[in-house]
């Protein structure tokens, strides 16, 4: 092997070690030609910025080189099978990305007259549309950033209309498989949160929800398929009990890529379920953003949707931003102007692309692929619950015990094979969970090289090959990272070194 | 793949839905479509739209009109950057997270911050989690918000804060900059946040007032929703604020009609431990080589879960590294001069518009954005400047729109991008309509 071999620069081959930019700082040096600015006498007053600011400087040579450096440090859906379960990492087709840029919908201000951005109100309401038929909603809240700003929204919505009855109730009670946000949201909205458990079939625990179902829960969150890849085949119950009290149902939608077209939301008694466009909807994830969550809202729910909406009227839309320009009773307003316009462009374009037919298709074939995962690995791994599964199949780490490897090592082992790894321990109601959701992306050549790698690994980590795995990854151009210590003594900002500040 | 399940067809694998809720067909909406019809469908409406490129355009109010280098818009859409999820594999996220790590640092740098976060969603919601924030450090409840506020932001904050059962004492809009916040300091209040250049542009400095919150045992945030004036204007950490929120879309971000942008969120070291949002930090990897990681996430939401610093998970990457890019491409040389053109270019038009009939400049100061007191409703004077293809500025009424006293009022801009052409045009323009 030559994966020892020394290199002078540091680099090896492609992978090039990259400085950050603040070491490569050629002060006075810029990638910008900007013209020099004419002289007038300054309007700033006394407030006047003193001093360097200690930005680098760098050639436009120097930073494509940069950024091209570190991009090819990252692992990609666009390079490789990212499994990440309750994540959706499926194809980001480009024709979105093209159509963002139209300077006709990139180069818009959104406080322009209404009237010169008629088309703009038209591709928000026809997203809209979208979105309640597939939801079989009433209405949707389009302006949250993103999921969890989504589940606020929702949450806010539902306290709002439970306000208006004139009791905002104290509760809100969240499965213990949920995922973080939920619980962050409630407490967020001003409720305290309880914990449901999940039965032995990995769903919510009906009789424990029931028991705790009282007049004073504002709203159960739900997620469905939950974050155990199944349907909770309950939900109607579930529904049913707790509209019994008054209380709501909130979906958290992450997980809607296993049901577009095949089951309406609205037809389970949901009453309210924020949509993430970056996973369901194929706008790309952008190493942390933006998304979008988009809120569809029962009838009873839509006169508390947060501002601003956008209205057909006659012929043309308009934008309601203020409480009295409208019908409704919107509790108030969750981020500047319109919502995640650029977004909302994407995901029209991938709704568009699919049809009607195509994203009933791509839930179908997310589903298959999950479960081809299950059969074809539930005999080596374990299964802490029996399938199928929907678009994401949970295994637990019993099948390690006793190996020495743990479920990180085996994480860290898929990196080396050229997978990105499942989502780990997550969620919380198996122990040393990996739960891997392949989307409707992968095709079965692509599966069946993933199975093939998980079956080897299982086995060498079986036969007591316990050194790879607490070595790997080996073949990145990092090795395990320590986060303990990155933690203890946090160094957040490049800072100049000190000893070369006193030369 | 069907006879490696053992199911004799799709349909079986939703049989935990319930039978009643499962749809047979595809539902009522158009059937698949190729590139060239999407496209086209999509460039309907985008036709219908004015777009700022294509007229005098002089809007601000927080969102800003730049010039976006080519290389930044064409980095960001390297499938490596593009598709990637959030960084929790450090090992094959390095790019990523060396961005965050050196988008954080440019971050504290202008802002003359200690530390900052990897994104919010944008400068309201990042006003809202400041105003929350110090309510959590000093345990009070009370939330002092200027008049220099953008109203979006006010209206955020004052949405979760109601939910949070703090109290939002709103003061009235200031046009004039004058307004004495010092006085409104009790020992309930968490906080006074104020925004510099504020919302009618005025800037001000806030030093006696970051000094007067110290005292009262209250902390000064301070909201920044132009960055490129951060080049010329003195620093919010300069002045002594405890927590900036800022909107970086001026930098590598276009208009979007508002949006994705993205949030920028600084703090003193001693508050980090209550920061909402993601941190990138630096460590060693098992050879002892210079790495980084997510850190310090125990005071996020995956972890913490209800007891969390914020519900925020997504934040807006990508639009960061688009900030990052252009700001590594300006630089120190590069940054600073934009900012002095930006400010020359809105003198220029200033001078050039306070000598109309019927217009006048309210502003002593200001960046790149101003305050006119026109002789009419603003409103109807940038609709029929719009019908002259002239997108004039954002009438204050627009957003304030019960308060009648400041239905005359027209905020305008100007930045790089503004040429000596289009402010003739406007200065015709107004001429006429006034």
């Amino acid at each position: 092997m030559a994966d020892d071999l020394q290199t002078i620069t540091g680099h090896r081959g492609l992978v090039m070690e990259e400085p950050l930019i603040f070491e490569q700082d050629a002060p006075g040096r810029t990638a910008v030609d900007l013209p020099e600015p004419p002289d007038v006498a300054d309007r700033l007053g006394s407030a006047v910025r003193e001093g360097p600011i200690g930005l680098p400087g760098l050639s436009e040579p120097q930073v494509i080189r940069h950024y091209l450096r570190l991009s090819q440090k990252n692992f990609s859906i666009d390079a490789g099978m990212y499994p990440l379960g309750s994540c959706t990492m499926k194809h980001n087709p480009r024709i979105n990305e093209k159509l963002a840029r139209l300077p006709g919908l990139a180069g818009i201000h959104p406080l322009q007259p209404q009237s010169t951005v008629q088309g703009a109100f038209e591709l928000m309401a026809v997203t809209a549309e979208w979105l309640t038929t597939l939801t079989g909603m009433a209405g949707v809240a389009m302006s949250p950033a993103a999921g969890a700003h989504g589940e606020l929204t929702g949450l806010m919505t539902i306290r709002a209309a439970l306000e208006a009855a004139g009791n905002a109730r104290k509760r809100v009670l969240v499965p213990e498989s949920a995922h973080g946000t939920n619980p962050a949201s409630a407490h967020m909205c001003g409720y305290s949160v309880e914990s449901i458990p999940a039965d032995e079939r990995g769903r919510v625990d009906l009789a424990a929800f029931k028991e705790n179902l009282t007049d004073d829960v504002a709203a159960i969150m739900i997620t469905n398929p939950n974050t155990c890849g199944l349907f909770e085949n309950e939900i109607i119950q579930i529904a049913e009990a707790a509209h019994a009290v008054g209380a709501y149902v909130y979906c958290d939608g992450a997980n809607f890529n296993a049901i577009v077209g095949r089951v309406r939301p609205g037809d389970l008694g949901i009453d309210c379920m924020h949509l993430n466009l970056h996973k369901t909807f194929s706008t790309p994830h952008g190493g942390g953003g933006p998304g979008a969550g988009p809120v569809v809202l029962s009838e009873a729910l839509m006169p508390f949707a947060p501002l601003p909406y956008v209205i057909r009227e006659g012929e043309g839309f308009r934008l309601v931003e203020h409480a009295e320009d409208g019908d409704g009773a919107p509790y108030g307003r969750m981020k500047g102007f319109h919502g995640q316009f650029g977004v909302f462009v994407r995901a029209l374009a991938y709704m568009m692309s699919m049809g009607a037919d195509g994203l009933r298709q791509a839930s179908s074939d997310a589903v298959l692929n999950a479960n081809y995962l299950l059969a074809r690995l539930s005999d080596l791994l374990t299964l802490p619950f029996p399938g199928p599964c929907m678009h994401e199949v949970l295994f637990d780490d019993h099948f390690l015990h006793g190996t020495g490897v743990t479920t990180l090592d085996f994480a860290k082992a898929m990196i080396d094979e050229g997978f990105h790894p499942m989502t780990m321990y997550f969620p919380l109601v198996v122990h040393g969970a990996l739960l891997m959701e392949p989307t409707e992306t992968e095709s079965k050549e692509t599966l069946d090289q993933f199975i093939m790698t998980i079956r080897s690994l299982a086995e060498r980590a079986r036969d007591g090959e316990v050194d790879h795995f607490k070595q790997a990854p080996r073949l990145t151009p990092w090795r395990r990272l320590d986060e303990t210590t990155a933690a203890r003594s946090p160094v957040l900002r490049w800072r100049p070194d000190l000893p070369q500040a006193a030369e | 793949m069907l006879a490696a399940i053992g199911a004799d067809s799709i349909e079986e694998l939703f049989k935990d839905v319930p039978a009643a809720a499962l749809l047979d067909e595809a539902m009522a909406l158009p059937p698949h479509a190729g590139e060239l019809e999407v496209e086209r469908a999509i460039s309907v409406m985008a036709d219908k739209n004015l777009h700022a490129g294509a007229v005098p355009f002089f809007l601000g109010a927080g969102n800003y009109r730049h010039h976006i280098p080519a290389s930044a818009d064409h980095l960001i859409q390297r499938g490596e950057f593009l598709t990637a999820y959030t960084p929790y594999q450090p090992e094959v996220s390095q790019g990523t997270l060396q961005a965050v790590f050196e988008f954080q640092t440019q971050v504290a740098l202008i802002t003359d911050m200690e530390v900052a976060n990897a994104s919010l969603y944008d400068g309201a919601t990042a006003c809202s989690e400041g105003a929350m924030m110090a309510c959590r450090v000093t345990r009070r409840s009370k939330v002092i918000l200027s008049g220099s506020v953008h109203p979006h932001y006010g209206e955020v904050t004052r949405t979760n804060a109601q939910f949070m059962d703090l109290q939002v004492e709103t003061l009235p809009a200031d046009p004039f900059g004058s307004e004495d916040l010092a006085g409104h300091l009790d020992e309930n209040t968490a906080c006074v946040v104020v925004q510099n250049p504020g919302f009618f542009g005025q800037i001000r400095d806030y030093t006696e007032l970051a000094q007067a919150c110290h005292d009262a045992g209250a902390l000064l945030v301070m909201v920044v929703n132009e960055v490129v004036s951060l080049g010329l204007v003195k620093a919010p950490g300069a002045m002594g604020a405890d927590i900036v929120a800022a909107e970086g879309q001026s930098l590598g971000n276009p208009l979007t009609f508002g949006g994705p942008h993205v949030g920028l969120f600084a703090v003193r070291e001693r508050l980090l431990r209550q920061m909402p949002g993601r941190l990138a930090g630096e460590t060693v990897d098992e050879d002892g080589k210079r790495g980084w990681v997510l850190t310090l996430s125990t005071r996020e939401q995956h972890i913490r879960r209800e007891k969390a610093t914020s519900n925020i998970c997504t934040n807006s990457g990508l639009c960061a590294l688009a900030f990052t890019i252009h700001l590594t491409l300006l630089g120190e040389a590069g940054f600073t001069r934009l900012a002095k053109l930006n400010h020359a270019k809105a003198v220029q038009l200033a001078d050039r518009l306070d000598v109309l009939e019927g217009v006048e400049v309210i502003n002593d100061t200001f960046f790149n954005e101003f305050t006119l007191r026109l002789a009419k409703p603003a409103a109807a004077v940038v609709e029929a400047l719009a019908e002259r293809n002239i997108l004039a500025g954002v009438p204050v009424s627009r957003l304030l729109p019960s308060d009648g006293t400041l239905d005359n009022l027209l905020l305008v801009a100007a930045t790089e991008t503004t040429k000596d052409a289009d402010v003739d045009t406007l200065c015709t323009g107004l001429a006429e309509v006034l």
